[in-house]
Formats: C-alpha cells, structure tokens, sequence
C-alpha cells in the first residue's frame, strides 16, 4: 500500500478527541530526503498530525506509515495488531521531534541534554556521547555553552541545543512543530539557519511554521492544512503564488 | 587615565567641578523606629530568660536529673525510631498513591482520591484510637483464598501499642505524602516528560530519568516538614500507652509531680531533633537545587 520511496505514507488519516474529530482524512507523502512545510491556520490540526507522525497520538482510522512501517501497528493479515510500549519507543527513537516551547530538560546542562537520548535509548557510553554531543554543539554554533543550563540560554540557543539534541539520536526524520513561534524576532534566523543547514545536509524534515520565507526557500512542497484535512499542495512557487483554493489565498493575504 | 580623561563626554562646567573634586561619603539616615523595636524585643527577651532562669519552680537541676535518664532516653528512642518506620512507610504508602492518583485508570484514581479523603478528613488522635481498639470490629484476621486456606492469620486482640501507633501514622502520613508527591510531579511541565518520549525513552523511563529528579526538587524539602512534623505529631501515641518521649517523662512525673522540669526535658529533646533535621534539609535542598 504504501510507496517504498516514502518516508511518510498517510491516507484518509483521522483522529477525535472525544467527540470532537480534529483530523478528518489526512493525505500526504513526504519522500526521503524531502522537506515538507505543513502550513494552516491555528487549530486546523497541523500539530496533531506531526504527533500521530510520531505516535505521540494514536489515530483512529486510515492508514499512517513511516518509512514503510506502519506507525504504532503491526500488520498481520487483516489484523493490525497495536504495538507493545517498548516497539512504540524503539520507533519513536529513529524520529526527531522539535517543539515550539524547546523543552529541554531543566535539570541538565546543555550537553547532558544532548546526551541524554544516546545514553538512555541508544546504551551509548558517557564518553562516547559526550563527544557525540561536543561535534552537535559545535555544528549548531554552541560550541562554548555545553555547561550551561537552559535557564542560562537565550530561546534561540535553547531551540538549537534541542534540534541537536533530536540529532544525537540520527534520526532518519525530524519533525519541527512551529520551532521559531516561541522566539523573539531577532533569534528566529539563528534557529532558520540551522534547519537550512539540517535540509541542504539531505535531512527529511517535516516543519510546522508560519515563516513564509523559509517555506518558500527550503521547502520541495508545501502542505496547506485547514479544518483537519489537506486543502492544497504543491511546490512553493505554486502554493504561494499561485494558491488555488480560496482558503489559501485568504491564509496567505492573513500572514502576509 | 590621562586618555580616558579626554573622552569622557562633556558635561556642564559646573557639574563637571563638582564631581571631580569631592570625595564624596553617603550619610544615612537614622533608623530611630526600627532601634526601639530592637530595643522593646530584647527588653522582652531577656525579661523572658530571666525570669524562666531565676524561677524556682522551672527546677532547672531536675531537668539536668533526667535529661540523660534512662527512661527518657529509651522513650526518645521510640520516638526516633516510630519517626522514621512511619515516615519511610508513609512516603511508600504515598508514592503509590500518587501514582495511581496520576494514572489514567478511573478505578485506581478514585479509589486513591477516597483513600486520601479519609485518611485526610478525620483526627490522626481517632484514628489512632481507632486502630489500638480494631479488635473490637475484627476479632481475627485472616488473609487467604476464599474459602481455601489462609495465607496469613492474625488475631486482633494481640494488635500492640507499638503496631496501632505505626499503622495509624503511617496510613495518615501517607495521605498527606500522596498529595506532596502528585503536587511535585505535577509541578513539572508536560513538555519534559514529552520531550524524553519524543527520544524514544518508555513513560517509565521519561518518569525516572527526567520527570521525578526534577519533581524531587519540591517533593524533598515538603517531606523534610513531614519529617519533622512527624516528630512531633509521635507524642499523639501516648494517648495509646506507648512509651514514646512525651509518655515517658510523663511517667515520670507522674510519680514525682515535676510536671514542669520533666516537659522542658522532653521540648529539649524534641527541639535538638527538629535541629538537626533541619540542618540536613538545609544540605539536602542547596543539593537539588541545580539548574534553577
Ligand atoms: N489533547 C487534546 N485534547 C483535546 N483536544 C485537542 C488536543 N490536542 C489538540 N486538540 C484540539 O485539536 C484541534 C487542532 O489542534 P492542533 O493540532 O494543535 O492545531 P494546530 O497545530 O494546527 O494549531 C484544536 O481545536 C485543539 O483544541
Ligand atoms: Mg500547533
């Protein structure tokens, strides 16, 4: 069912909370090595979906996989089979995820941040990971901040020790969910350019934003999201200056 | 000097002058109030000490008798060691509790929710009572099988002080240990246990690792008041003949009438445990306080 060549496989995807259903048949392919912009305005289920990427929510109904796999089952036969907590890890584990208030661990220097998922997931030793951790601080141009805390960083430096931190973990996907909202004007081009340097690298990136620019200049396509389903996508040229639907270009006159 | 000289920025000729030149000294103003405060409050002070001091009747010499007696001693003894059976029981009772409050089970929320209601909303002093008199309701006890055979049987008449004063304050401490701990972790944002979930860490593991180290950093210091409540709150048990520090000098005095004296021996001792204890929290806390 799904394309070898995708990294991400979603079809008629839905989720509810209770009653209420926020993802009403999401379509959408994202190739290897692709970046992919999911745009739409607040509440259309942009964040839900980068969490059912990473089954930090189950869905409902339709079909999800990640790199072939499906997300959170095991097919057999007719049967999907839910996976136990440990394969739902293992899983997530080869999935970076980026968010928008950083969350880094506020009891940890900058570099045990980092080393923390090699250490517990990966059984990576100390000195390993440590190093490990210094070559990622130093290609997110925190070099000198390793004993810091996150209270001690500024939001930008705080956003680029957790994209580091989600790279410790060589993921094969990194998901960003609006990782420049939280920050102030002036720190947001820190945090772009390393995502610039992610995608230029071959990365497949997933990126909840509202930066047109960047969506414009990294972007292969653009999602389009509004009311729990994907209203428009293509190439950046094509959503953002030549939008077809009439929600779009009523999003796109909004951000502008 | 010279150099920095030629570049300050120019001021007013007059301004200028006057900076340079003065050796400039602050006079502060007299604080006249807050002295006859101090003064009224040491007044108070040593009007207190002299007269607990020159009073015959504190019998300061019959506090020094006893402060070491045996009696005294082994009661403080009991009281140290039902302190901490209590509270490492307590803090047991009260991280299972926690979790099951935290658990997305309704059955095991509610059923957690009625216990700390309970143990909670009623005296420690009855629940004590309580306890010392449970062979009045149970007669025996048995644990088993239905119907099979018992697993464990008990006789509530042979319930002693020493078990109805561990039960009753460990069941009550651990109410209140619950609430400290599910406060704690709650306290730590969900975007930490999150984020280590998103590493591919288990929910146990993102509980161990991430969320509890930093829950500790309030569930330590409550639980140092606990302690040291708990302290205190153990001389409740001499309602239950249990010869804990209160029960022992009472005891005493009531043979000898030294009512007074024999208190302030135990306040004495009660007041040297508070003090160390609040020494180690002081340590424990300064530890934890990292990246905050
Ligand atoms: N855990 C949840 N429980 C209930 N409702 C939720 C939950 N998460 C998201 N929602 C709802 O789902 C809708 C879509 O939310 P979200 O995916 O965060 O949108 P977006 O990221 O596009 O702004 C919103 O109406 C939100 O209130
Ligand atoms: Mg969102």
């Amino acid at each position: 069912m799904s394309v070898p060549e995708a990294m991400v496989f979603a079809e008629g995807v839905t989720k509810s909370f209770g009653s209420i259903e926020v993802l009403k048949g999401v379509n959408m392919e994202v190739a290897k090595g692709q970046v992919v912009c999911l745009i739409g305005p607040s509440g259309s289920g942009k964040s839900t979906f980068l969490r059912c990427i990473n089954n930090l929510e189950t869905i409902n109904s339709g079909w999800l996989s990640v790199d072939g796999e499906l997300v959170g089952f095991r097919q057999e036969g007719n049967n999907l089979i839910e996976l136990r907590e440990k394969e739902v890890a293992a899983r997530r584990a080869q999935i970076g995820m980026v968010f928008q208030h950083f969350n880094l661990f506020a009891n940890k220097t900058a570099i045990k941040n980092v080393m923390e998922g090699p250490v517990a997931v990966r059984r990576m030793n100390k000195v390993d990971a440590k190093r490990l951790a210094e070559t990622l601080l130093d290609k997110v141009g925190l070099k000198h901040k390793g004993d810091a805390y996150p209270s001690e960083l500024s939001g930008g430096q705080q956003q680029r020790v957790a994209i580091a931190r989600a790279m410790a973990m060589e993921p094969k996907l990194l998901l960003f969910d609006e990782p420049t909202s939280a920050l102030d004007p002036e720190l947001v081009g820190e945090v772009l350019e390393v995502m610039r340097e992610l995608a230029r690298g071959g990365m497949t990136m997933v990126v909840v934003t509202h930066e047109m620019a960047f969506a414009r200049d990294v972007a292969d396509i653009i999602f389009f999201m509004d009311g729990g389903v994907v209203v428009e996508a293509g190439p950046p040229s094509q959503i953002l200056n030549a939008p077809q639907s009439p929600r779009l270009r009523e999003f796109l006159s909004n951000v502008s | 000097m010279s150099v920095s000289d030629q570049i300050t920025t120019p001021l007013p000729a007059r301004a200028t002058a006057d900076r340079r030149d003065t050796n400039w000294k602050i006079v502060r103003r007299p604080s006249y109030g807050r002295w006859a405060v101090d003064a009224l409050l040491a007044f108070v002070v040593v009007g207190l000490c002299w007269l607990s001091f020159t009073n015959p009747n504190f019998q300061w010499d019959v506090v020094g008798k006893y402060l070491f007696h045996p009696a005294v001693l082994n009661g403080l003894w009991t009281t140290v060691s039902l302190t901490t059976i209590t509270m490492v029981l307590g803090v047991g009772i009260g991280i299972l509790f926690a979790m099951m409050m935290l658990s997305h089970d309704r059955f095991l929320k509610s059923f957690a929710a009625a216990y700390i209601w309970l143990f909670r909303g009623t005296p420690l002093l009855v629940q004590l009572i309580f306890w010392f008199n449970i062979s009045a309701l149970y007669p025996q006890i048995n644990i088993g099988i239905p119907g099979g055979p018992y697993l464990f049987s008990f006789s509530g008449n042979s319930i002693t002080p020493f078990m109805a004063a561990v039960l009753g304050l460990a069941l009550h401490e651990g109410a209140y240990m619950a609430e400290i701990v599910r406060g704690g972790v709650q306290a730590v944002g969900r975007g930490q246990s999150q984020a280590a979930i998103a590493l591919g860490m288990t929910r146990l593991q993102a509980f161990g690792r991430i969320t509890l180290p930093q829950a500790l950093r309030i569930i330590v210091p409550a639980t140092g008041n606990q302690v040291i409540l708990m302290l205190k709150t153990t001389s409740l048990v001499s309602v239950i003949a249990l010869p804990e520090l209160l029960y022992s000098v009472q005891n005493i005095y009531a043979r000898t009438f030294e009512i007074i004296p024999l208190l302030i021996v135990a306040s004495v001792w009660y007041l040297f445990m508070c003090s160390l204890l609040s020494l180690v929290q002081y340590f424990l806390e300064k530890k934890l306080g990292k990246g905050h």
